[in-house]
């Protein structure tokens, strides 16, 4: 399945000559992606993270992700404000599950929409820009949107209790067609089929549909010409130009969707979980989904997914650690010695985890500038290259002479 | 015979620099118009001011009935100017092929499609095109390669085939054989001969090479310190003493 999906994105580090997938080997690779996505629940029984809540956050993280490695990815363009989108998104739903319904589908239209009308508007404004300035002026709305709803947009957000949904909320459409009111309050469903609460896996395949469905418009957009204007704005706005091309739309368009998959995955969050608070736009959210691209590979198509899914990962396993963990684990060293080991080692765990979050991505950034894909694809060629050597090397020695087997 | 592009009075300074003076220039349509000149008479400067990269402080420049000054550079390609840069201008991280792809689908889509649902490689009408024009210029075999791995030669013929593929009007070449070989040249001079008789385009072309110049152009401008000294068919100027003087003179400063 690796090595599948490093040739999926062979574009991490171009080889000369080598030319792009064609429309099989895509349509292969998004096979065997959708496979693996939706398999989820089987292989990561082992590494003991099969549950609906971290799968569902590789889903959501992971559309996260996928969208805004088009835009940076493509393009180039740093966005420091994703994070804004992904709230907003947040509301957005959790305002349509108290006026309209508890359906998750008018809730997920309206949290892409209100994602890439907020893009409109701030891409608008910071792609006048390009560079650092542009990061900083999407870092600064970012910013604005978060202090904003801890203070003035509080009639909308309902400040630091966060918005909820509550038993007695208008939802019209619900009341028009007559669903039946409950106790408590009522949980995100699907034409009736509850996505939350004792849904089980339900929910989780819900999400994993929509980032499948996310990563194949990605993909077609990879391979479109307007993708390839995309790449083009990366490389020579200049040339680009005096091509007779104009990048400032390109670049918008690609804003608003990235800021889409974001409203997208906001609205998601909210359907696994029906509520929306301001600290999913902090400007931390926003770098977390910068790190989760660069790790996994940006301009990618799986890098995206499998950064999100490596970060989120370490996050879960290794804040599960602490000192009495640590402590059992280094038990079999003399004491003086164990108690200085896991006063060390338990600064990189627990809530110390962004410390070894920081460590692996230097690494990466420094010795694998491409990535977890570069990373596989150099695994795959390193393992080609030995099984046919010793494949030469054992027919050889089978002309010379018996096998040893 | 009528004139494809006219540039009136144009003045350019670049602070107490005065880069263009005065400059008169018509171009007729069909023809190839050389301009040469001594370094940093102003020849690449001219070409900025026809690309839109540059605004001229006066002057007029009015190009197959629509003036030039006032639009954006990539509505100056669109109405059918194409530029080869002194130093090539290629999109570096992409292969030779979706360079040469991405100009034909400016040709013909515009400066702005949000076409994302189709497969560039199924577009048989973009891809037979740029694999042509890759064939003309004699890169095809190295149409996957990355192009910053290019020679600066190749480069160059690389950025030929993206401007001849959007079949402009007119296409300006700064310098489009410096460093190429003797044969590369040779073989640079028959494509553009063959391009220019096939389909008809204008060319203004400035050259250090008078062997490119003397083998291409019908009409020679002579540019001196942001002025044009003189015009004139090749053989005219070839035994104009202020041309002499100029390149001369031009070395002594
Ligand atoms: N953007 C600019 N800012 C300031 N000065 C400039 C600029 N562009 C050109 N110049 C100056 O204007 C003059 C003309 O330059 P230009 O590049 O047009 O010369 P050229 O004729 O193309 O020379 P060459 O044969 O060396 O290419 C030079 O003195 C140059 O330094
Ligand atoms: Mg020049």
């Amino acid at each position: 399945m690796n090595a599948a999906i490093a040739t999926a994105s062979s574009k991490a580090q171009p080889h000369a000559g080598e030319a792009p997938p064609n429309k099989g080997a895509d349509l292969r690779n998004f096979a065997i992606f959708a496979v693996a996505i939706l398999s989820m629940p089987l292989w990561l029984q082992p590494l003991g993270v099969a549950y609906p809540a971290f799968m569902q956050k590789i889903a959501i993280f992971g559309t996260l992700a996928i969208g805004f490695n088009l835009l940076f990815g493509l393009t180039g363009y740093l966005s420091f404000g994703h994070a804004a989108f992904l709230g907003v998104g947040s509301y957005a739903a959790v305002w349509s599950f108290k006026l309209l319904s508890m359906n998750a589908v008018p809730a997920l239209i309206f949290g892409t929409l209100f994602g890439g009308l907020f893009a409109l508007a701030i891409g608008f404004i910071s792609l006048r820009r390009t560079g650092i300035y542009f990061s900083i002026l999407t870092l600064a709305f970012a910013q604005m949107a978060y202090n904003l709803a801890y203070s003035v947009l509080t009639p909308i957000t309902n400040g630091e209790t966060a918005l909820q949904v509550v038993k007695d909320d208008p939802r019209v459409l619900d009341a028009m067609f007559g669903a039946v009111g409950t106790s408590s309050a009522p949980v995100p469903n699907l034409f009736g089929m509850a996505l939350t609460g004792d849904a089980g896996l339900i929910g989780f395949y819900f999400c994993a549909l929509l980032m499948i469905g996310a990563f194949y418009i990605s993909m077609r957009i990879f391979r479109s010409p307007f993708g390839m204007m995309l790449r083009a704005i990366k490389t020579n706005q200049q040339r680009m130009r005096f091509t007779g091309l104009n990048p400032r739309p390109y670049a918008l368009a690609v804003f608003v969707v990235s800021g889409m998959y974001a409203g997208l995955a906001g609205s998601m969050m909210a359907v696994v979980d029906p509520l929306a608070g301001a600290e999913r736009m902090q400007w931390t959210a926003s770098g977390e989904v910068v790190l989760m691209t660069i790790l996994g590979g940006s301009g990618t198509l799986i890098g995206p997914v499998l950064g999100a899914g490596a970060i989120k990962y370490f996050e879960v396993k290794l804040v599960e650690y602490n000192k009495t963990k640590l402590g059992e684990i280094f038990s079999f060293l003399p004491d003086s010695i164990s108690d200085a080991v896991v006063s060390v080692s338990s600064l990189f765990v627990g809530g110390g985890w962004h410390l070894t979050l920081g460590l692996i991505f230097m690494l990466v950034v420094i010795f694998l500038p491409g990535g977890i894909v570069q990373g596989l694809g150099k695994l795959t060629s390193w393992v080609r290259r030995r099984t046919s050597s010793s494949n030469s090397a054992s027919s050889k020695s089978a002309d010379a002479s018996q096998p040893a087997e | 015979m009528s004139a494809l592009l006219t540039i009136t009075d144009v003045n350019k300074s670049f602070g107490g620099l005065k880069a263009l003076s005065e400059v008169n220039l018509s171009v007729e349509q069909g023809s190839v118009h050389a301009i040469i000149g001594p370094n940093g008479a102003g020849k690449s400067t001219l070409l900025n001011v026809l690309i839109g990269k540059l605004i001229p402080d006066t002057g007029a420049v009015m190009f197959d009935g629509v003036s030039l000054l006032g639009l954006q550079p990539h509505e100056i390609n669109q109405v059918g100017v194409s530029r080869v840069f002194q130093t090539p201008e290629i999109f570096g991280e992409l292969s030779l092929i979706h360079n040469v792809i991405i100009s034909t689908l400016a040709s013909r889509d515009g400066a702005f499609n949000l076409a994302f649902w189709n497969r560039v490689d199924e577009d048989a009408e973009i891809t037979d095109k740029a694999e042509e024009l890759l064939a003309d210029v004699g890169l095809l075999e190295k149409k996957d390669m990355i192009s910053s791995s290019l020679s600066r030669g190749d480069k160059r013929r690389l950025e030929l085939a993206m401007c001849l593929v959007q079949q402009p009007k007119l296409l300006l070449l700064d310098e489009p054989t410096a460093g190429m070989s003797r044969a590369d040249t040779n073989s640079t001079i028959d494509l553009l001969k063959r391009i220019g008789e096939e389909r008809g385009i204008t060319k203004v072309i400035i050259e250090h090479d008078m062997h490119v110049v003397f083998s291409l152009a019908q009409k020679i401008t002579v540019l001196a310190q942001g002025t044009p000294i003189c015009e004139g068919k090749p053989e005219e100027i070839k035994g104009d003493p202020r041309v002499q003087e100029a390149y001369l003179g031009g070395a002594h400063l």
